[in-house]
């Protein structure tokens, strides 16, 4: 397959970015998005050129590192596959294809398509965990049976990679689905709901204070989620925040 | 010279003695330094009493005899006992410092006295403890934000130590340890099905091939339950029953189900459940993170890990960190293949980086070839994707019978639906019909390489067998018929009813394997080939997992203490969490009890700076080089020589050209490699080249260390030691210990240290599958 | 407990909230017009309630016109907050992929409905004002059904009137469902949640165009 790569080229965080056109050739059906960047990046070199800057790590889908807009959509065009695990099969020969970094005030570019997630952990930080002592001296696993339709869920709420497709492919740049799937998780078993009030609190309140747009339930978050993160996350967040209220 | 002598405690002159009296037996290990030197009894042991008329007083002089006769009705017994005392001294001295030679440092594994069961606990009880308020004054480095470094660096902040945490992942939720698929074990026994303590850890050290340290392993058994409950606390949404209490499955091969599981995602809920204790101690101020930080070197002040230095990854700065010990936890090196189920990041340089400051690195020839791969496609193959054990419950692995119909099937002539059963090969079947499909990861590998390599391999690349689910869809399609009282015989509606089950057994994997491949393996079998999934080797640490550092330690995949030469399915999260939640951080307080007067430690110091100034050097180098090939050019070719040569099976020939030939390619890499951009940016090909640079010399230790085993043992396979049907053989005579490599200057100079492994718990065994 | 609207969840259920008080409002407003086309009696009897009840007047008209009035203000607010929050645009953002038309452009749909509230403001509210508080005219119980014909009678009004009625009926489909989204209810009832939306925002604008075009007809029929 032949292409022309679009990339956006950006050096630095504080200097102004651009589209630049690449040629490619050889491009094997088989090689995933990642390795053919890869085999553009070895070329570029050998021209002397920067290599494009890009983050990865697993190429199994599951680090949530990759984070490429690929024609108009995080990911690009294929469902619950992360940019690492779409195939250059998608696809023709001839396409342009055009990749740009995720968006938003909140992922500041590090340099071409490698952007700042720390806003995540921030939120994490915030309240995204349990406390609970790692004595290992807790009561035994057994002794806290939970429903296995709220397991189920709370893992598929879980399954949240930290990608920041949902702010990427939201008009607004909101990360609702990102912070409901952890309040979900947790709101969802036992273990979670002691904290569940000042959780659901502390976390929104530093999701806003990143800068994240406001949800409108557009529900693009859910489509282009790699995990397929259910919209409910967001409406069991919503009613978690509103229960609150009326707690504090 | 070092003896270990029994003999009678007598308290008084013998002959005031009735010979049926009972006295003790007293246990001495004598210790003399040169011939001329006074010797002395360094310790000493009692407990078993013998009668005067029952001691033989000549037993020495004859070397398989014992010291109480068969007059004794306790004899065996007692003899059994005191042998086993011999045993626990001979591993004590071997622990003490003895001969404090120059250029030799004795391994000392610090493994405490006492039945196994008790070890643990005993140790916890007598270890040295750093009291709340002095571990305020006390910082730890906590390099890895995996399983091992995220869970030891919450409990470390938790108990009140300033830690400091590096990952060069953007968050430290990305670390590897996320891709675990299966699942983690633990001796819960919530199944009813016999399971214990004792038998997890003897299935670990019979799996490890009888390479691991008995107790380690058993302290990792005993602590497996805790994970669990600690787990499931934190809220990691494990699998569950109807009834709400945890699912557990079987897993590679062991008789009982002792692995918890999130469906195919375990590593990554058990690494979340991590990141969220981390995540409350950053907010209470008692983590600081380094994200995108890249560990180039550990800094040493008389002798003792005071510090590291790092490349922050996203502006090239060098910095200088400073603690009172620093904590390893960078996970394994399989990318020295270049392909393997690592993570691209994956690396090895902060461990390399301690080696080379005098950590010993451990049995690095010990790497587990996962069986159940997707095939590489090409060269231009960054990374290979694992599929998970499991599916080997239902599927039969096979290969065409014959040399023709293979090439057919390479050059798309015929299909592989087009042979019929007696066309194919159901090759582990064939070899060892006790555990057919179901043979361990080292053996399924093997096995399928063998075929490949007499020209039997199924795709393209003719490296690729089969994994068929045919019977399986029928099977399960029968059941689900006469289940719902339906046509058994209509083929097409059982194969329909079959698939449904398969698809909600293993739906994600075959859906994964449809994105990658593009072929469907409901209709088609899938295609499978080993790659490299984990490295059993790593730095050598003591029973407090202190590797010869002191200061420093090594915990998790970085380390080599637990799985031997092989690991068992589900074992590694497991081990990750132990080391993480469980060990290290009350080993710790043993070595930093002497620590709580020391007092902050300046980055100022000259061995700081010096240390930043030597990495500077290499990346001015690196980046000046005035080369033209690219730094993943010369990963490819490292790669494929240590595939080729130091790969599935390995003999003494081309063991000794890779050694040469990665001293070649290293000494090109320096010469022609071309790394472009700055070091004040952010530069992956920079961060690249220091990674492949340290690959580059611990290939040449991995083929020494092949080398130099020549024995066959779980992971390692050397083709001198096999069996006439082609089976692995152990040497326990000769290798019934620890390699223990000691840098110096070129790797394959490296200086041997063995620790012998003593199995007092378990009988050693070969193992065999037929 | 303290309503602050300092929470991105808390303003976006207060833009449910008020979306939904004045679906109510709506509801009841169609069902007065409806009458119109069957009863000229019944309507004119129902807007002399509505024109001069105290409680209507100076209770439910004031909370109205506030609602009405935060709906619009705090939709333009989030709508200025969620474009801030990215600062560099995509170059190509393909949208119709992940979601519908509808749900990316409430704020235009919004803005058409908004500015015909303008006119009717202009057209029915002021001049209604003025006739009962400004100008203190006698007031006439039959008046209202008269009223309301003769504004139906130019087509040029009445297509305008539907055009706007289109774009509410788009802001409803979304805003409608997705306002007991906001409210976090429960997945289980979106099924009907979003066939009750789909019934409603096609059917009540679809019903107010009904109501302008039969007018419109007799006007032109009986002239």
């Amino acid at each position: 397959m032949q292409l022309t790569l679009k990339i956006w080229r950006q050096e630095n965080a504080d200097s102004k970015g651009k589209i630049v056109s690449y040629e490619i050739s050889d491009v094997s059906p088989d090689m995933s998005f990642l390795e053919m960047m890869d085999v553009l990046n070895e070329e570029l070199m050998i021209k002397g050129i920067d290599p494009v800057a890009f983050d990865h790590d697993c190429r199994e889908g599951i680090c949530g590192s990759c984070s490429m807009f690929i024609n108009g959509e995080a990911h690009g065009p294929d469902r619950y596959v992360t940019t690492c695990q779409l195939h250059m099969r998608k696809f023709k020969d001839g396409d342009t294809i055009y990749v740009e970094p995720f968006r938003a005030k909140t992922f500041p570019v590090i340099k071409d398509l490698v952007v700042d997630r720390t806003a995540f952990d921030r939120i994490q930080h915030a309240g995204g965990f349990i406390s609970v002592n790692t004595s290992g001296n807790t009561q035994d696993a057994n002794s806290i049976p939970i429903e296995k339709a709220n397991a189920d869920k709370a893992f598929d709420a879980a399954t949240c990679i930290g990608c920041g497709a949902c702010v990427a492919t939201c008009k607004n740049s909101s990360a609702m689905l990102f912070v409901s799937a952890k309040v979900s998780q947790f709101a969802l078993l036992p273990q979670g709901e002691v904290e569940a009030t000042d959780r659901v609190i502390n976390m929104v309140k530093q999701m806003d204070e990143e800068g994240f747009g406001n949800c409108t339930n557009t529900g693009a978050c859910q489509v282009e989620c790699p995990k397929g993160i259910s919209l409910d996350n967001i409406a069991r967040m919503n009613r978690e925040l509103v229960k609150a209220q009326f707690k504090k | 010279m070092n003896r270990i002598t029994y003999s009678l405690n007598y308290r008084k002159p013998k002959d005031e003695y009735n010979p049926s009296d009972e006295l003790v037996v007293c246990l001495r290990y004598f210790h003399k330094n040169s011939s001329n030197e006074k010797g002395k009894i360094i310790k000493k042991s009692t407990g078993i009493k013998c009668k005067l008329s029952d001691w033989d007083i000549d037993w020495h002089k004859n070397s398989d005899r014992f010291p109480i006769k068969d007059t004794d009705k306790l004899f065996l017994k007692k003899n059994r006992l005191l042998k086993v005392k011999a045993k626990e001294f001979k591993l004590f001295i071997s622990n003490i410092d003895s001969s404090p030679n120059k250029d030799s440092i004795k391994l000392c594994s610090k493994v405490p006295l006492g039945p196994i069961a008790d070890q643990w606990t005993n140790h916890k009880n007598n270890i040295r403890l750093v009291s709340p308020a002095n571990k305020r004054l006390i910082d730890v480095i906590v390099v890895g934000t995996g399983l091992a470094g995220g869970s030891a660096s919450a409990t470390l902040a938790e108990l009140g130590y300033n830690v400091k945490s590096f990952c060069f992942q953007d968050s430290p939720r990305r670390a590897h340890s996320i891709a675990a698929q299966g699942g983690i074990n633990a001796a819960k026994n919530y199944q009813g099905d016999g399971d214990s303590t004792y038998r997890l850890f003897y299935d670990t050290v019979k799996g490890g091939d009888y390479r691991s340290r008995e107790s380690n392993v058993y302290r990792l058994a005993e602590v497996s339950t805790n994970i669990i409950d600690q787990c499931v606390a934190q809220g990691v949404p494990f699998a569950r029953e109807y009834g709400g209490l945890l699912d557990n499955r079987s897993f590679g091969g062991v008789l009982v189900s002792r692995t918890f599981y999130a469906k195919g995602q375990t590593g990554q809920q058990l690494l979340l459940g991590a990141y969220s204790a981390m995540n409350r101690q950053i907010a209470r101020g008692k983590i600081k993170m380094y994200n995108r930080h890249e560990m180039l070197d550990i800094v040493k002040i008389d002798g003792k890990a005071r510090g590291i230095i790092t490349r922050n990854l996203i502006n090239g700065n060098i910095e200088s960190h400073s603690a009172h010990a620093v904590v390893i936890a960078s996970g394994g090196y399989g990318n020295l293949f270049f392909l393997s189920t690592n993570a691209m990041g994956s690396n090895v340089s902060a461990t390399w980086k301690i080696h080379k400051k005098g950590a010993f690195f451990a049995n690095p020839c010990f790497t587990q070839i996962h069986p159940t791969c997707i095939p590489v496609s090409g060269d231009h193959q960054s990374k290979l994707t694992l599929m998970s054990e499991s599916l080997r419950n239902d599927g039969r692995i096979w290969v065409p019978k014959t040399l023709e119909d293979a090439k057919s099937i390479r050059d798309g002539k015929i299909k592989p639906t087009d042979l019929s059963e007696n066309q194919r090969d159901y090759y582990l079947e064939r070899r060892y019909p006790a555990f057919g499909n179901l043979v361990p990861r080292d053996v399924a590998s093997r096995a399928a390489k063998e075929r490949c390599d007499s020209g039997y391999g199924v795709n393209k690349t003719g490296e690729a067998v089969y994994l068929d689910f045919e019977a399986a869809i029928i099977r399960y399609g029968t059941e689900k018929a006469h289940l719902k009282g339906l046509n058994e015989n209509d083929k097409e509606l059982v194969k329909k009813l079959g698939r449904e089950v398969i698809k909600s057994k293993y739906g994600n994997l075959f859906q994964m394997y449809e994105k990658i491949v593009d072929e469907n393996p409901y209709y088609t079998p899938m295609m499978i080939y080993p790659a490299v999934h984990y490295t059993m080797g790593g730095i050598w640490v003591d029973y407090n997992l202190m590797t010869t550092i002191p200061g420093c330690f090594a915990i998790g995949e970085a380390n080599f203490s637990d799985h031997g030469a092989n690991r068992l399915g589900a074992s590694a999260l497991m081990q990750g969490l132990a080391d993480g939640y469980f060990v290290l951080p009350y080993t710790i307080g043993d070595y930093l009890a002497d620590d709580i007067r020391t007092g902050p430690i300046s980055t100022d110091l000259p061995e700081f700076k010096e240390a930043e100034e030597l990495v500077m050097k290499k990346i001015k180098n690196l980046l000046g080089n005035q080369g033209s090939k690219t730094v993943d050019h010369y990963h490819k070719i490292l790669g494929k020589i240590i595939w080729n040569k130091c790969g599935m099976s390995r003999n003494e020939k081309e063991l000794k050209e890779a050694i040469v030939e990665i001293q070649e390619l290293r000494d090109d890499f320096y010469k022609n490699v071309f790394v472009p951009g700055k070091n004040e940016s952010f530069n992956e090909p920079l961060a690249k080249a220091l990674r492949v640079a340290d690959f580059l010399e611990l290939g040449e230790l991995f083929a020494k260390d092949a080398l130099e085993r020549t024995e066959s043992c779980g992971g390692h396979f050397r083709e001198e030691s096999q069996t006439q049907e082609g089976e692995a053989m152990r040497d326990d005579k000769n290798f019934t210990f620890v390699s223990a490599w000691e840098y110096k200057g070129i790797p394959s100079d490296a200086k041997l240290h063995k620790e012998q492994l003593f199995y007092n718990n378990i009988e050693l065994k070969t193992r065999s599958y037929k | 407990m303290a309503i602050k609207l300092d929470s991105s969840i808390i303003r976006k259920v207060a833009m449910a909230l008020s979306g939904l008080f004045l679906i109510i409002f709506l509801t009841q407003h169609f069902i007065i017009n409806i009458s119109s086309v069957f009863s000229e009696k019944i309507f004119n009897m129902l807007s002399h309630f509505m024109g001069n009840n105290f409680i209507v007047q100076f209770i439910a008209q004031p909370i109205l016109i506030v609602g009405v009035l935060f709906h619009f203000i705090m939709g333009f607010y989030l709508e200025w907050q969620n474009r801030s929050a990215r600062s560099v645009k995509y170059v190509v953002y393909k949208g119709s992929a992940n979601s519908t038309w509808i749900s990316r452009n409430m704020i235009v749909s919004g803005a058409v409905v908004l500015s015909f509230l303008v006119l009717h403001f202009y057209d029915f509210w002021i001049p209604e004002m003025k006739y009962k508080y400004y100008d203190f005219l006698a007031e006439d119980p039959n008046r209202y059904h008269e009223e309301l014909v003769h504004k139906f009678n130019d087509p040029i009004k009445v297509i305008l009137y539907c055009i706007s009625f289109f774009f509410l009926a788009l802001h409803l489909l979304h805003g409608f469902a997705s306002s007991f989204k906001s409210l976090g209810t429960d997945s289980r009832y979106y099924y009907s949640i979003d066939l009750f939306t789909k019934i409603y925002a096609i059917g009540i604008p679809l019903g107010f165009c009904f109501i302008a075009v039969f007018h419109l007809i007799t006007n032109i029929v009986t002239h």
